[in-house]
């Protein structure tokens, strides 16, 4: 129970996907000008995380490491996380048109991004990991996304009403809101050591 | 060589159980039409007037979940488009221009002329028009949408298309007047 919590707190503060780890960079650029568009996307990428992070501890667990063919990793989770959101997708869209109105359109657009791949492979780096806790582990990097993209869609809400220096209008003033955010993340370091 | 046989082995197995997952999907998971469709349609007012430059209500809102403006609806007027905007999570736009120059119209019969002929009552999309074959027609003012579809049909042409006036819906500011026009000694300068 303490390792999970450990790893909850570890991934969501200490060792953020986005803000430490720098994974994830595009979507948390790219769709964070509306609140609203950045929770479903946090929504979404939460529930591909997870979805994500068990699919590739089975690969991983019960088809690499027995065949010994971890080098295989990239490819075959990169095909796991694919055919699972899709799988997940179809089933959504036919059982659920409220959900799916919600997740719908971020669902494709997640399934191909760094932050998927490297908290499989992250997960598949730590031979102590089971599947509860990698599961915990994509489920808190999730969580720590939509953490940060929601409070960075709220700054970049506000700061589209503020008066900035023409030169760092739009995209610029992200980047160094962005990288104070970072800075303000690097100040829990070392609040765990796993 | 066996380790390069088994890579490629595993990962055609692992390929081909994929594919066979997605086809199975794909085909027990089928969504028949668009719910997308289904929800704008149940949003648009079903007067079926075409003014929208659709047949219909229905072939409409497949062209707005296609990609089609909201804004082509003039039965629907202003609450559809902003309900459509909140559906869709887009920017609410004016009334389209060609559609929605004129302002809100009401269908008047004169009703000395109404020959009973009943042609226009089967022409109204949202039976708004009272009457019977050989009686007087009459037009209740609350229903019609002004989409002018009876006018056509009606054969010693009694059916006027009258400007409604304002009611709280309808109502906006007047325009301002053009910078100069304003204040009389600009325009002693601009002269």
């Amino acid at each position: 129970m303490t390792e999970l919590a450990l790893i909850l707190v570890g991934s969501i503060l200490v060792n953020n996907f986005v803000l430490v780890q720098f994974l994830g960079l595009c979507p948390f650029m790219g769709v964070s000008k509306r609140i609203e568009t950045a929770i479903g996307l946090s929504l979404a990428t939460t529930f591909v995380l997870t979805l994500a992070a068990m699919s590739c501890y089975l690969i991983q667990q019960y088809l690499l490491k027995p065949l010994d063919l971890e080098f295989l990793r990239t490819i075959s989770f990169i095909l796991v996380i694919a055919v699972v959101v899709q799988f997940t997708e179809m089933v959504v869209h036919k059982t659920s048109p409220l959900l799916y109105r919600v997740l719908g359109i971020f669902l494709p657009l997640i399934t191909t991004n760094c932050i998927v791949l490297g908290v499989a492979l992250l997960n598949a780096n730590k031979g102590e990991f089971t599947f509860i806790t990698a599961t915990a582990n994509g489920f808190a990097a999730g969580l720590g996304f939509s953490l940060v993209l929601v409070l960075f869609a709220a700054l970049r809400e506000r700061i589209a009403i503020a008066d900035v220096p023409l030169p760092f209008r739009g995209a610029a003033i992200g980047m160094i809101t962005a990288g104070l955010m970072s800075l303000a993340f690097m100040g829990f370091a070392g609040l765990i050591k796993l | 060589m066996s380790m390069v046989l088994s890579a490629v082995l595993a990962l055609l197995v692992l390929c081909l159980i994929c594919g066979a997952i997605l086809g199975f999907a794909a085909v027990r998971f089928r969504v028949e039409g668009d719910p997308l469709a289904e929800q704008i349609n149940a949003l648009l007012p079903q007067t079926q007037c075409g003014q929208c430059g659709y047949p219909g209500c229905k072939p409409y809102s497949e062209a707005i979940a296609g990609g089609d403006k909201i804004n082509k609806c003039p039965p629907g007027g202003e609450a559809t488009i902003q309900a459509l905007a909140d559906l869709l999570d887009v920017e609410v736009e004016p009334l389209d221009a060609v559609e929605g120059e004129k302002p809100q119209m009401v269908a008047f019969i004169r009703e000395a002329e109404c020959i009973g002929c009943t042609k226009c009552i089967q022409a109204c999309p949202v039976d708004a028009i009272l009457g019977a074959a050989k009686q007087m027609h009459t037009v209740i003012a609350s229903e019609c949408t002004g989409c002018d579809l009876c006018v056509e049909p009606c054969p010693v042409d009694c059916i006027d298309m009258l400007p409604v006036g304002g009611n709280l819906q309808s109502w906006h500011w007047s325009q301002p007047l053009p910078p100069g026009q304003l204040i009389a000694t600009d325009r002693e300068h601009a002269a």
